[in-house]
Parts: structure tokens; sequence; C-alpha cells
């Protein structure tokens, strides 16, 4: 990586001179990583969120009677799921859930959740089923 | 791209020569002007874990990956459920759907034709109607029988004389037949296999819903399960407390009672310690992982599950091929749920690898799962799962566990569960 091309643009001389090549070779790497975390955060929370979809729908835009957790306030998301987690509130089935997942990942699911359209989804239509032998 | 790729007779020919890549350039995204997909995984099975890791890729890849599924019936029917049809809550009609949504809303390839040989090398996929190629391989066929302990059940004649009815479809029609057809007073023998297999509570669910059909319609019959396992495999004291309480003097458990004899013309079966007559005979067999695995070679030895990287469910044996689904080697339930949240984690894995990026190191994902123990009341089984670094296995999380009890409102949610999967799968 050359100095030259990173200070070109921002005609500020002065200032860059007082940074030191290492340092911006370190800031580089720094912002790599901080990048490639977001990154693997993100991943991490796609695939937990989707794994919701077989209650809740694909993106959290559920059918049925399942809440619809698709644009769902952050922090109200936050609040039950701590609650079903510390069991103030009751539930039949989400203290199983909540309890298993770490502080970090409810603040990131309720993220995802409050990102996401809420969307009328279709539902699939049954059909005959057609007699094979298999 | 889907009507393009689909193969017939006409295109046979052209199919075998060309090859997948010809074949995608000639779809709808790249006609329209659309940059050309950055590869193509080619999915073997439409089940729950294969339709899933279909529709996720093309999801999470923004549509830059091209994805081809190769599926032998032209139908998907849910295994989930289907024991309802034999307590006559529902109908075949109600967990049969089709591929047209999830194919033409993804824009995914769909192929309906029979796998017969995988070459991992050329990294090629042949099939009886002509050959496509792949530059990741999911291979999803769910699990298949093994009758080698008992041979004379391993013609299809005899399978229609003693169901298994655990894959759903005319199985399930013809036990619920011969259930309809069963004289009150008659004798239902249902023999479990040793874990694991596809859906551990599923044999005691069907206990549960045969038990429920007997007690309306033919009060004076009996079920005798069989369980070739020392305890009931899965949601036990629940069971348990069922069978003592709404099925008493219906159901006759007996564990650690494998079968190793039938008789079909008498339908009796010889375990190591009776001989049991039944009226109707329903052997659930041994399972291994599906045929596609046996073909691309990815079982190790004798061990009949496949062996696989959690992080991104890369073949231990074989690079570039995945396994998803009943087929894995995991040591968690076999379930719908637990397909597709696997499908997930592989289908993300895919498409970071496929874009030059590291998979999560840390996936983590939930299970629900739910039984029936009549037409109405539901009881459920929920857990997180987290990769265990450095185990390299999936653990499961504390705090998972099972329902209080069975009740009417777990009943709904089981239906709504069964609802928003096959709209995650299908649409």
């Amino acid at each position: 990586m050359k100095l030259t091309s990173l200070t070109a643009p921002l005609k500020k001389p002065g200032f860059i001179a007082t940074i030191s090549l290492a340092c911006l070779l370190s800031y580089s790497a720094h912002a790599a990583e901080i990048g490639a975390n977001n990154q693997q955060k993100k991943i991490h929370t796609r695939t937990l969120a989707a794994s919701c979809a077989a209650c809740h729908g694909t993106q959290g835009n559920s059918h049925s009677i399942t809440p619809v957790l698709a644009g769902l306030d952050a922090t109200y998301f936050s609040m039950q799921m701590h609650a079903f987690k510390t069991m103030s509130r009751s539930s039949m089935v989400m203290h199983h859930h909540a309890k298993g997942l770490t502080d970090n990942e409810i603040e990131q699911l309720s993220h995802y959740f409050s990102q996401q359209k809420r969307i009328s989804t279709p539902s699939p239509v049954a059909q005959t089923w057609e007699a094979n032998h298999d | 791209m889907t009507k393009s790729i689909k193969l017939d007779f006409n295109r046979r020919d052209f199919i075998k020569t060309v090859g997948a890549t010809s074949l995608l350039l000639s779809g709808n995204a790249y006609a329209h002007g659309k940059k050309p997909p950055i590869g193509h995984v080619v999915v073997i099975g439409g089940g729950y874990a294969g339709t899933t890791a279909a529709k996720y890729i093309r999801m999470w890849s923004a549509n830059n990956i091209a994805v081809t599924v190769i599926e032998q019936s032209s139908q998907f029917v849910s295994c989930p459920l289907s024991n309802l049809v034999l307590g006559g809550s529902k109908s075949i009609n109600d967990l049969t759907f089709g591929y047209d949504a999830v194919q033409k809303n993804y824009d995914i390839n769909w192929v309906q034709d029979t796998v017969t040989g995988i070459n991992a090398d050329a990294k090629k996929v042949t099939m009886k109607r002509g050959n496509i190629s792949y530059d990741r391989l999911i291979v999803a066929p769910g699990v298949d029988f093994n009758y080698d302990a008992l041979p004379n059940l391993q013609s299809k004649s005899a399978q229609e004389q003693v169901p298994h009815a655990w894959k759903a479809g005319w199985q399930t029609v013809n036990l619920r037949k011969q259930l309809e057809g069963m004289p009150d007073g008659g004798v239902f023998v249902l023999a479990v296999p040793k874990t694991p297999y596809r859906c551990p509570p599923g044999p005691y669910e069907r206990a549960c819903q045969v038990a429920s059909y007997f007690k309306t319609h033919k009060p004076k019959s009996k079920i005798i399960v069989l369980d070739a396992n020392p305890e009931i495999a899965s949601k036990k004291e629940l069971f348990s407390k069922v069978w003592a309480k709404a099925y008493k003097g219906i159901i006759d458990y007996r564990p650690n009672n494998e079968i190793i004899e039938v008789d079909l013309a008498s339908k009796t079966v010889i375990t190591d310690f009776e001989k049991v007559k039944a009226d109707v005979l329903n052997i659930i067999p041994a399972q291994t992982a599906g045929k596609p695995v046996k073909m691309a070679d990815l079982l190790e030895h004798d061990y009949p599950w496949c062996e696989v990287d959690f992080l991104s469910y890369e073949s231990k044996r074989v690079p570039n091929i995945h396994v998803i689904g009943d087929s894995v080697a995991s040591g968690l339930p076999k379930s719908a749920h637990m397909a597709t949240s696997q499908a997930r984690v592989c289908a993300s894995a895919i498409v970071e690898l496929m874009h030059g990026r590291f998979p999560d190191p840390a996936p983590a994902f939930s299970n629900t799962c739910y039984s029936f123990v009549d037409g109405k009341r539901a009881m459920h089984v929920a857990n997180v799962y987290r990769y265990d670094a450095g185990k390299k296995i999936m653990a499961s999380e504390q705090g998972g566990g099972v329902s209080a009890s069975s009740s009417e409102q777990e009943g709904k949610y089981a239906n709504a569960w069964a609802i928003n999967i096959w709209s995650d799968v299908l649409t």
C-alpha cells in the first residue's frame, strides 16, 4: 500500500504527514477486522433469525396465530425476550428458546426483526395428492 | 429460467451435451441483461432441507448464485402431521403441496428426475434423463430404509402388506386403509427401530393417533408397541402420562423388544422374548442416509450417517459436497425444523464461501417439535443449539425442554407451526 495513494484525495498534507505509515496500516487492518466482524454478526443473526421462521414465518411475517415479528419495535422485542428468559412473562414455548440465546443475540435479533418489512406472505395451497407408489 | 432448464425429452440430448453452465446462460436472468451468476449450486432432494437451502441461497446471494433442485416427486408431502392421517383428523390432501410457488418466487431451476450417479471429481450429477454440473452440491435425500435384518420385507409387495408409513404418501394412505379395514377387537402392532431414526417422538405420536381412532371407532381394539429401545425415546414423561390417562387399556408398551423375524402370511412377529400376532402390522425399519449419499461415497466405513463440518455442512470426506437434513450424523433429533435450520446454516455458509468470505464461526439455531396426542391436543420439545468449537459439534443450550402437559392451545400452536414452516419452505 502506497501512502501517496491515500493522501492524494484528502488534500490535507499537514495532517496526513503526522500519521505514520504503520498507523495507517494498522488502521486499515483494524477496519477490515471490524468489517469482517460486522459481516459475521450479520450472517450469524440472519441465520438465527431464520430459524424462527418455522413458527414465525419468513423474515418474521407469520401466518395463523403466531405473533408477527417483522417490523416489531426493537425495545419491545428485547423486553419480551428477556421476560421470557427470566420467566417473568409466562409462556408455553418461548422460554425454551429465549433461555438459549445470549443477551447480545437478543439485541441483534431485536434490531433484525425491527428492520424487516411487515408484508402479507402467501400461504401454500394444499392440493390433491396424486397417488404414486413411492 | 425455470422453463428453460426443465428437462424434457425434446431437450434431452441438448442437455446431455451442453451441461449446466450453458443452460444457465439461456435462463431468463441472463436474457434480461442481468449479470451472470457467480456460481451454480445443485441441490439433490426437494424435502424440508433441500428446498429451504435452495430458497435461502437465492435470497441471501441476492440471486447471484444459480440454484437447481433435482427432486423425483412432483409434489411435496409433509411427514410432520402425517400421523394425523392415521388418526383420521387430517387427510393426505391437507399435507400435499406443489413446488410452483417457491420455484417461481426465487427463480430456482427445478428438475423432476431421479439421480443415478454423482461424480465428485468432475463435479457432475447424473440423472435418468441427463446430467448437470455444479460448483457446490447439496445432498438432502432424507432417509433410506434398511431391511437387511428383515429380508422378507425387502420387496414392494411385502411393504404393501406391512407398511412402514415413515415417508408420507402412499405408505401413509395404505396404513390408514388397513386400520379402517381392521375389525373391532383387532390388534395393531407398531415396531420401533433403535435410535437414531427420523422423528424421535414420531412412533409414540403414532401410537396416540391410532389409539385416538380406536377409542372412537373400534373401542375393543388394542395397540402393542414393540420398541427396540430401552425406553420411550422422546417426550417420555408426557407420552407415558397420556397413555396412562387417555389411552388406558389401549396401548401396551413393551421396551427392549426388537423384531428379529416376521412371518408375513400370519402377520406374526418374533422378538427375543415373544411371538406377537397382529391384525395390522406396522414395522418402522432401521434407517440410513439416503441413496445419493452412497453414490457420492460420503459414508465412513459402515456408519450409516454422514459426517459433516457443522459450520458449512460440507462433507468431511468429499470437498464441495454438503449434506443436510436427516442424512447428517449430528447426534441431534432428525426433525423437519432441524432440517430447515441446518439448511440455512449451509445456505449462509455457501453464500459466504462463494463470495470469498468466511462462514459464521459459531452458528446457533432453534428447533421446535410438536407431537399431537389426538386430533386437537399437542405438546412440544424445544431447544436452541450452538456450535461448540472445542468439540466441533452442535450442542444443546441450557434452558430448552418439553411442555408441562399436552393441551389444545399447543395443538393450535402446532398447526400454526405447520402453516408457517410450509409457507417458509414452499413459497
